[in-house]
């Protein structure tokens, strides 16, 4: 996944040819994380978002590592789901939502006015905060973006590749019988595990998460926490959560929002252990909402 | 309110007298509500069994016709090299003469032949034409003749004699001599109720041995007139409850049938020559002036023609123009102004899309006058705003999480709708559509406009071959002196129902298996 070879963004991902029989995406890390960290995947800066006349952030600037897990934290309504929004622009579907600053990819503007945003989508997955599962088969949620990108190229590839990563997500044991179920019939944290699996099935190189553990149990949990570990190996995560536990568990890098602005960002242990601000030390240790 | 602050009230809040009190008159109200609903639709439920009912017993007769099967002497077209030169009308005639060797002149022969159909040579040598090998071939009645058959035209009613009768006959007439008080009074009371000339007053029949005589005079007690059937028994007195009175109120002159047609009928239908039978023509001819040989299938031919086309311009029409409006048209004055204009569209008098295809597709582009095909435009221009805003609902109702969702594993936005969108609303657009169809296929105002009026006989074989659609068929049949047409034209508005309750019902399938195979 070297994208510096690219100097524009490519149509579509590059093909891989093995993909069913050793799934590259779960295979060992390309490149030791350390030898990238010094270059941000994505980088925030300036930017301003606001849905009409309220603004939803202030200014925020924010650098994502690449092939790490940033964890978004900070109290309900604080802004969180809408950066998250900005950095795949799916604000660009709310009509009244308006971004400024600039956003960039590998060192290209996101928002720029060349940048194909489907292609954008199809490099930066995301999964919702709330479950919304297509109203299909579990199967073709999973194959639907495949498919579209024609990243198979039978059948026997894309069933192979659905199973692998139903696996992952841990739901192909429930549901390996009941394939052509609607993925709305599902319970709720089977919803959310499928919604991960569909936005992995198309591997982005980053993924946005909101929330992704929220209707989850601790076993279900556990297995998705195991997942981000093992997945940032090759992607680059940012993941919205409320558990102050898991943000310490699987993150690296932690950014604290408060009333629209980051207040601060910073190493995950670092943010959890030697606060900067006391608002941050508030709220990580539990003092305010 | 002061102790509502005290602990010990909220614990009786809701149970306490004022409390009941208010719950009662919750119920009381819901109660009230309830009736009137219960009356609403009663009411509703009522009226139309009232207005189906109705329509159904007037449709009834035109189902049936009665058809005579006479000996036809069909040698001649046999022999014929073309069949169809042969003279059918001298068959069909010298058939119906057979039966009735006694009655002579013009003017009797005329009203015999009366009895049958105008159309009826023609539909024999339909018949000979489709199997010369055949036999059993029959002829459908006229029209008056079929009413009168089905009860529906010159009622009578008939007294059985109490006491004997006496008949005797001179030539053409005949006379009742020594009959009982009771019995004289009931034909005196028939024959002076209402005064004036032969034909202007009831006709009194009188059934004795196998005839029937027509009163004409009263002289001295003795009821006299002419033979319409010479009596077939001999002797010349019949038993009390051997004979009978029977009056036709309505005098003969104001009838569509004549006493002797009605003897001779009585007599083809007691022989079993004519019968009553399901009217496959109704079912399977085009327009015509005789209401036996008048059909809707020309009409319904033309109504599925005009309909295809209404749904192929219509539907992909409407549906697409409603995925721009609601999915890619950005949101603003102008998109707005559209959306208004479209709802106004949808309440447009319809009479004035026809006079828009007068206008436009007639006068202006020339398109063929009574053609399906122009009918179908103008339906299809008036069914559009219903389809756009049944799309547009549909579409409104699918999730925005669905589209968030396709559109974050990086599908289009056209690949968003027509993969996920669209057949999320699929089941109540085809609703919409199914129900916009249903008010098209029930128009009349806006094809009258563009000439789809027009009597036509043939069946229509293209789409730009003049036609007429059934509501119009009806509306024209409705408009005929002839009672058999106002019969007609409640079977086809029957029909008519019945293909709109048919494309109801496909409706509710149609979304009951959509929604099937979505969980
Ligand atoms: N589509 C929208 N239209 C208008 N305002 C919105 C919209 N989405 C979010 N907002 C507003 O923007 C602010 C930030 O919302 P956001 O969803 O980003 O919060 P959050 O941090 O994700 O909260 P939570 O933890 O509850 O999910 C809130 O005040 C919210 O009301
Ligand atoms: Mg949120």
């Amino acid at each position: 996944m070297d994208i510096s070879a690219h100097p524009e963004m490519p149509a579509t991902p590059a093909p891989i040819p093995a993909l069913v029989a050793v799934p590259p995406q779960f295979m060992a890390p390309e490149r030791h994380p350390t030898e990238v960290a010094s270059k941000p995947k994505m980088t925030v800066e300036n930017v301003n978002v606001s849905y009409g006349d309220t603004q939803a952030l202030f200014d925020v600037s924010l650098d994502i590592a690449p092939h790490q897990v940033t964890s978004l934290i900070g109290p309900s309504g604080c802004g969180k789901s809408t950066l998250l929004r900005c950095l795949n622009r799916m604000n660009d579907t709310i009509p009244q939502c308006r971004v400024s600053g600039r956003i960039t990819m590998d060192g290209r503007d996101i928002y720029h006015r060349d940048v194909d945003v489907v292609e954008l989508r199809a490099r930066v997955g995301m999964v919702f905060q709330k479950p919304n599962p297509f109203p299909k088969s579990i199967y073709e949620n999973v194959a639907y973006g495949p498919r579209i990108h024609g990243m198979t190229r039978n059948r026997g590839e894309l069933d192979a590749l659905v199973e692998t990563v139903l696996r992952r997500v841990g739901l192909y044991d429930e549901v390996h019988d009941r394939l052509d179920l609607a993925g709305t019939a599902l319970s709720g944290g089977q919803q959310q595990r499928l919604c991960i699996a569909r936005a992995i099935a198309t591997r982005p190189e980053i993924l946005l998460m909101d929330e992704p553990c929220s209707a989850l149990d601790p076993i279900a949990t556990a297995i998705i926490e195991d997942l981000i570990g093992q997945l940032r190996e090759t992607f680059t995560i940012v993941m919205v959560t409320h558990s102050m536990q898991q943000a310490a568990r699987i993150s690296q890098r932690t950014a604290f929002f408060h009333l629209g602005r980051l207040v601060e960002q910073g190493p995950t242990g670092e943010i959890f252990t030697n606060p900067a601000n006391p608002r941050t030390k508030d709220y990580v240790t539990g003092r305010t909402g | 309110m002061t102790d509502a602050r005290n602990g010990d009230d909220f614990a009786t809040i809701h149970t306490r007298p004022a409390a009941r009190k208010r719950l009662a008159r919750r119920y009381r109200a819901e109660r009230r509500f309830r009736f009137f609903g219960a009356a609403a639709i009663f009411l509703s439920v009522g009226f139309l069994a009232l207005l189906l009912g109705s329509i159904v017993l007037k449709a009834l007769p035109a189902f049936t016709h009665n058809f005579a099967a006479l000996e036809f002497d069909l040698s001649a077209p046999l022999e014929a090299s073309d069949p169809a030169t042969a003279d059918y009308d001298a068959i069909v005639r010298n058939a119906l003469r057979d039966r009735f060797p006694e009655v002579a002149g013009r003017t009797l022969r005329r009203e015999l032949s009366a009895l049958l159909s105008s159309a009826a040579p023609v539909y024999l040598a339909r018949q000979f034409q489709a199997r010369p090998a055949g036999t059993g071939f029959t002829v459908p009645l006229s029209d008056t003749a079929d009413l009168y058959l089905k009860g529906l035209l010159a009622r009578s009613r008939t007294i059985v004699a109490t006491g004997p009768a006496k008949w005797t006959t001179s030539g053409e007439r005949g006379a009742l001599e020594t009959v009982t008080a009771p019995d004289l009074r009931a034909i005196e009371n028939a024959f002076t109720g209402q005064g004036g000339q032969d034909g202007q007053r009831p006709s009194i029949l009188i059934e004795i041995a196998g005839g029937v005589l027509k009163i004409g005079q009263l002289d001295a007690n003795i009821p006299g007139g002419v033979w319409l059937a010479r009596p077939r028994e001999t002797g010349n007195a019949a038993e009390p409850g051997q004979w009978r009175i029977r009056i036709f109120d309505t005098p003969q002159a104001k009838r569509k049938l004549s006493d002797r047609q009605i003897v001779w009928l009585d007599r083809l239908v007691a022989n079993g020559t004519v019968r009553p039978a399901l009217n496959t023509i109704f079912f399977t001819r085009g327009a015509s002036r005789e209401p036996e040989m008048a059909g809707i299938w020309g009409a319904v031919v033309g109504s599925a023609l005009a309909l295809v086309v209404t749904l192929a311009l219509a539907f992909p029409l409407g549906v697409g123009a409603a995925i721009y409006m609601h999915e890619f048209a950005r949101p603003g004055r102008w998109s707005r102004f559209v959306e208004v204009n479209i709802n106004n569209l949808a309440a447009v008098p319809s009479i004035i899309f026809g006079l828009l295809g007068l206008a436009v597709l007639l006068n202006v582009f020339g398109l063929h006058r009574s053609a399906p095909y122009v009918g179908g435009i103008v339906l299809a221009l008036m069914t559009l705003p219903t389809i756009i805003i049944a799309a547009r609902v549909a579409l409104g109702a699918v999730p925005g999480s669905i589209r968030q969702a396709a559109l974050a594993v990086g599908a289009s936005p056209l690949q968003t709708v027509f993969h996920h969108v669209l057949p999320r609303a699929m089941p109540a657009i085809m609703t919409g559509t199914i129900i916009g169809m249903a008010r098209a296929l029930g128009e009349t105002a806006p094809l009258l406009m563009i000439g789809m009026v027009a009597f036509i006989v043939d069946i229509p074989g293209g789409f730009a071959d003049p036609a007429t659609v059934l509501p119009v068929q009806i509306f024209m049949w409705a408009d005929f002196p002839e009672a058999a047409f106002g019969y007609r034209s409640a079977a086809a508005i029957l029909v008519l129902l019945v293909f709109l309750l048919a494309m109801n019902g496909a409706a509710l399938l149609v979304r009951a298996r959509f929604e099937r195979a979505r969980s």
